[in-house]
């Protein structure tokens, strides 16, 4: 790179920095994960449950390690550690024992020399199941007498529940509307299937190279199940496609250590599409009821919401899941008068845990499907009336929490209200209207319907969570010109944190040479790569390294040189301006390199009783418009444009943080219109792309996007967590715009075409409401 | 080479002649053409068979040509060629292409494998149900026309005899307009919950429909048929009767046999049949009669 010449280096925070990854990744070139290779390695293959519900009464694979090729063919008997892992509670199982919980539990693993010999060999293992009725709805699970799938958990089926209470949860208003709203099953559908390559290790250890999300979270599991310290597990980052929380759980971790180890050989596994539906959590579906009371001019009152998350078969993250959905369910609002009850359950579906927008996402399809029929009700502007009651900085949140960084939601939603509005569709491009190629319209049947929504999501980990990361900044002279190396174990998922940390200690040091090293856990943590946190936590243990290497070099200098000196623009400089020498005639030989663990601002258990409590860090926002046609006859939508106004404190990289808005937004949509996982009787009827529908380039519209940069002086260059909060606010945009355009009721999301076009579907019955328990 | 996985053998004839003898002597030979769905089927461990019969050095296969006045389509012609070189000699076949898979799909696809596979959802078929196509059939002991009608015996069912390639389709070239509209739920590359397809025949006045994705098998909706030939008034052109397009519409949908399935109800699927067949029915008389421009 010729920067290196240029008084002020390129590629510091607030420039859009490329991306080392981009062109290897439009070009086919990238090595994901499921490219990784080694002399001699086994293919492992996973045989999972075909049943949600059953005791397992015994497993034969004596007939699977007879097939030549095969080299191991393991069960729950062979771990050698506890058979347990699971990011809260520790209540999976790496391997079935006598129950499986869900279809796709992992029964056995085999090691072969070939990936399709380990896939015969699958079929020639004997389980004999018992089948059992699976527990398959979530308000059933948690009523009295259901068949309890965990006995050791206290709460019954009940995995949590967070209750939150403020002001008079008995308020009365003049004006009052209630719904039921659903959520379906989202997957993540990331890129790069679950890959990685375990090597045994002359230690007795083993070397991990594997695509995930939290590389020492894996480590404390996988060591854990593997009987082994921790030091003896050692993972390094392989390539990643994407994350959005689907990677945060275990996959096939465990199972490639426990093969390498028993075979003395490198094993590599990696899924399928169809295999990866089975092989990560998805989003909670949700089942949320709600009543708005406001006064006559649509000032909030009070707000009375119960929601329900389906955690599936295990724990997974549903406890943080459910306390964000409760602390963040009244939305964007202020609200004098709360009562919230959450709860997350156990069932045999699917398991569900971490997916971008972490339980906020449910609540905002509901609260603001609500603000909506308030504003109807009152014969109100749905912008106005949000913006009426919107919470600002000195907002106190339903927790007790004091908003106390900037809150601009008014401005958000004035900011997408006044855009101009596209123009009508050309009628002659197919690809402009509903239906698209397809065919089904020339503007028969289409209607224009404009919608609006705002959400609001907590950045990092919340509840008292120790939440830090490490970094570790050395700097050299290397063929006279001064070189940084950054080492983290923060995983780049693609979000471009790779240029982020880069772009960091350019800011800081002046030096253009930026070397980031490959993410392992020969570093302390960073945390997850979820929460919309690691600009903002790596990025702030970045740069507090880079500042004590800016202190030592500057020390340094000034007992080299006699004087005071500063580092301005990669030179010793003293105070009065003048360069006084280079970093490299300071430092010569020597070699600076300072590792931080860096930590955000502390936050604080929720009350067990009230749910107040100073849970989360920093709050981040964003808003939509929608603008769509609707085919009202066929029921299919196209989004013509969505519009999205979010607060990002400080654009770190500003063309990355685009790429989050658009790419969330998209997501959003995927949730409004199309994406769903079907589960029916606990099996999943849709695991691949065929029939589970992620946005085309077709489906996805231009956007029109707005970024504020108002700085929280709490963070790190006052940055705000960019990538939740834009697949949040999109959804319910999305779904007000087919309901303006259509006048359906539209309760639940993904909207099928039969919501729009069946006569009647407007009243579709709802189940009638069973007594929850309440502890 | 590894014991344990048995082994493919891949033939590859460069004649249809070749091929013929190949299969008669494999007829347990699948064979190959753009692999679009075999491919798929091979990578989900649902099929293995114990040798492919790769179509695509036929050079035979890979041409149309136009013979006794009938477009003939080889096999093994892409759906790209058929929307960039057949689009105006027949419509509705080409808009159908149009709309398979994405341009990966089409650069490859065909529709000898379409027929191949039968299924019901299949987006080539209902135009060639609309436009009276016949599908050719050759073995070592001959070849044989079959309308393409009597070619669908239930799902993922034809005729084709285990001795048997799909050669070609004829297609009379369009006389009148076409149409085919399919739904999706997504804008692009989507499998149709429902699919219609149109075709108008002035020369002997007679209607021709096709169903898509709403029955085991594609279907003809033969009543519409016969109630909207004597509708018309070919000669005068006059604009459709009240109520007509309507009525088409519902006859439309009376002659699916739809089901529940993952991909939508039976009844959108015949709510929704019962709109494409109105408004294709609309778009195709305006252009029949001059009326309108539609695009
Ligand atoms: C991503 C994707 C999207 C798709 N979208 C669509 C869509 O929108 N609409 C749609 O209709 N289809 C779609 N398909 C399915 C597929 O592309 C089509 O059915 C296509 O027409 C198959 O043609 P092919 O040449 O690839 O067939 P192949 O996969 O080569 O063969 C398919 C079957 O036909 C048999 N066969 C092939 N040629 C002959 C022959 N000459 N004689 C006898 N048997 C033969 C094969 O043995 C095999 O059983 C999609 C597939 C994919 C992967």
């Amino acid at each position: 790179m010729s920067t290196a010449t240029r008084e002020t280096v390129a590629g510091r925070v607030g420039d859009s920095a490329v991306r080392p990854d981009a062109a290897l990744k439009v070009r086919g070139e990238f090595a994901y994960s499921s490219d990784l290779f080694a002399d001699d390695m086994l293919w492992g293959a996973t045989l999972r449950s075909p049943h949600p519900h059953a005791r397992i009464r015994s497993i034969d694979v004596t007939a699977a390690l007879t097939l030549p090729g095969v080299y191991a063919a393991l069960t729950h008997a062979d771990v050698p550690g506890e058979n347990r892992y699971g990011l809260d509670h520790r209540d999976q199982p790496v391997l079935a024992e006598d129950v499986v919980r869900y279809q796709g539990e992992p029964v056995a693993v085999v090691a072969a020399d070939h990936p399709e010999t380990a896939r015969r060999a699958l079929d020639r293992i004997a389980v004999d199941y018992q089948v059992l009725d699976p527990v398959v709805d979530a308000e059933l699970a948690m009523a009295e007498g259901a068949p309890v799938l965990h006995p050791e958990c206290p709460g019954g089926n009940v995995l949590r529940h967070v209750r939150i209470r403020r002001g008079d949860p008995e308020a009365t208003a003049e004006v009052v509307v209630t719904g039921e709203y659903r959520v379906g099953m989202q997957d993540q559908a990331f890129l790069g299937p679950e890959s990685g390559l375990a090597v045994p290790a002359e230690d007795g250890g083993v070397d991990l190279h594997v695509a995930t999300q939290w590389l020492h979270v894996d480590q404390s599991q996988v060591a854990h199940a593997l009987g082994l310290p921790p030091e003896k597990v050692r993972l390094t980052l392989a390539g990643v496609g994407g994350a959005f929380g689907a990677r945060e759980d275990l996959s096939m971790q465990v199972h490639a250590c426990l093969l390498a180890l028993r075979t003395r050989r490198p094993v590599k596994m990696v899924y399928g599409r169809e295999e990866s539906f089975f092989g990560h959590v998805h989003r909670h579906p949700a089942l949320l009821r709600y009543e708005h009371g406001a006064d006559r001019h649509g000032r909030l009152v009070s707000v009375r919401a119960e929601i329900v998350l389906d955690g599936g078969a295990y724990a997974s993250s549903t406890p943080a899941v459910v306390a964000n959905a409760a602390t963040l369910g009244i939305g964007p609002y202020q609200v004098p008068n709360v009562r919230m009850d959450c709860w997350g359950v156990y069932t045999n579906n699917p398991p569900c845990g971490a997916m971008r927008g972490f339980g906020a996402v449910q609540a905002c399809f509901a609260y603001e499907s609500q603000m909506d029929k308030l504003a109807e009700r009152l014969g109100m502007d749905p912008v106005e009336l949000r913006i009426r009651n919107a919470m600002r900085e000195g907002s106190t949140m339903p927790t007790g929490q004091v908003v106390d960084s900037a809150a601009p939601v008014a401005e958000l939603l004035r900011r997408v209200r006044d855009k101009p509005l596209p123009p009508p569709a050309d009628p002659t491009d197919p690809r402009d209207l509903p239906g698209g190629v397809a065919n089904t319209t020339r503007g028969d049947g289409v209607v224009r319907g404009v919608g609006y929504g705002v959400g609001i999501k907590n950045v990092a980990f919340s509840e008292g969570f120790d939440d830090y990361s490490t970094a570790r900044v050395r700097l050299e002279v290397l063929g006279g010109e001064p070189v940084v190396s950054v080492h983290t174990a923060a995983v780049e998922v693609g979000q471009g944190l790779v240029t982020v940390q880069q772009q960091i200690a350019r800011t800081e040091l002046g030096i253009a040479r930026v070397t980031v090293l490959p993410a392992d856990t020969g570093v302390g943590s960073a945390g997850s790569s979820s929460a919309s946190r690691q600009s903002y936590v790596t990025g702030g243990a970045v740069k507090a390294a880079c500042e004590r290497v800016r202190d030592t070099l500057c020390a340094l200098a000034a007992t080299r040189l006699g004087r005071e000196v500063g580092l301005v623009d990669g030179k010793l400089v003293t105070a009065d301006g003048a360069v006084a020498a280079s970093i490299a005639d300071v430092l010569g030989d020597e070699v600076i390199e300072r590792t931080v663990e860096w930590r955000h601002r502390p936050t604080f258990p929720l009350d067990p009783l009230t749910g107040q409590g100073n849970a989360h860090t920093q709050y981040a926002f964003a808003a939509h418009r929608a603008v769509v046609d609707v085919d009202v006859e066929l029921g299919l939508v196209k989004v013509v444009e969505l519009a999205c106004a979010q607060d990002v404190g400080r654009a770190i990289n500003p063309q990355a943080v685009l790429g989050q808005i658009h790419g969330g937004s998209a997501q959003g949509l995927g949730l409004a219109v199309m994406e769903e996982i079907q589960v029916v009787d606990g099996t999943v009827r849709n695991p691949s792309f065929t029939d589970y529908l992620i946005p085309t380039i077709v489906d996805m519209p231009p956007m029109v996007v707005d970024v504020l940069e108002l700085a929280d002086p709490h963070a790190p260059y006052g940055l705000r967590g960019v990538g939740e909060p834009p697949t949040i606010s999109s959804t319910p945009a999305i779904v007000a715009a087919i309901r303006a355009a259509t006048g359906r009721a539209l309760t639940r999301v993904p909207v099928r075409p039969d919501d729009i076009a069946l006569a009647g579907s407007a009243s579709r019955p709802v189940p009638s409401r069973p007594e929850v328990p309440c502890d | 080479m590894n014991t344990a996985v048995s082994t493919m053998e891949f033939l590859r004839p460069a004649t249809l002649a070749e091929a013929l003898e190949t299969k008669a002597a494999h007829p347990e030979a699948v064979p190959l053409a753009g692999g679009t769905d075999l491919m798929v089927e091979l990578n989900f461990d649902r099929r293995r068979p114990p040798a492919l019969l790769d179509l695509t050095r036929i050079t035979e296969l890979a041409e149309w040509s136009e013979v006794d006045g009938h477009i003939r389509i080889g096999a093994t012609v892409p759906y790209a060629r058929i929307i960039t070189e057949l689009g105006s000699r027949l419509p509705g076949l080409a808009m159908a292409a149009r709309t398979v898979g994405s341009p990966q799909i089409r650069n490859r696809g065909t529709l000898g494998g379409n027929l191949g596979s039968a299924s019901p959802a299949g987006d080539g078929h209902p135009p060639l149900l609309a436009g009276h196509a016949t599908v050719e059939l050759a073995s070592v002991r001959g070849s044989r026309r079959v309308p393409v009608d009597a070619f669908f015996l239930g799902p993922k069912r034809s005729v084709v005899e285990p001795d048997e390639l799909v050669v070609a389709v004829r297609v009379p070239p369009a006389t009148g307009p076409q149409q085919f509209a399919k739904v999706g739920p997504r804008n692009a590359m989507v499998i149709a919950v429902c699919a219609f397809a149109l075709a108008l025949h002035p020369e002997n006045g007679t209607v021709g429909t096709g169903i898509g994705s709403a029955g085991p098998t594609p279907l003809r909706a033969r009543d519409a048929e016969e109630f909207l030939a004597a509708e018309l008034d070919w000669a005068g052109g006059r604009p459709l009767p009240e109520g007509v397009a309507e009525r088409f519409g519902e006859l439309v949908a009376a002659a699916a046999r739809p089901i529940d399935d993952v991909r939508g109800t039976a009844a959108y699927r015949g709510h929704a049949l019962a709109v494409l067949a109105r408004r294709t029915l609309t778009w195709a008389w305006r252009d029949h009669t001059g009326r309108g421009s539609c695009g």
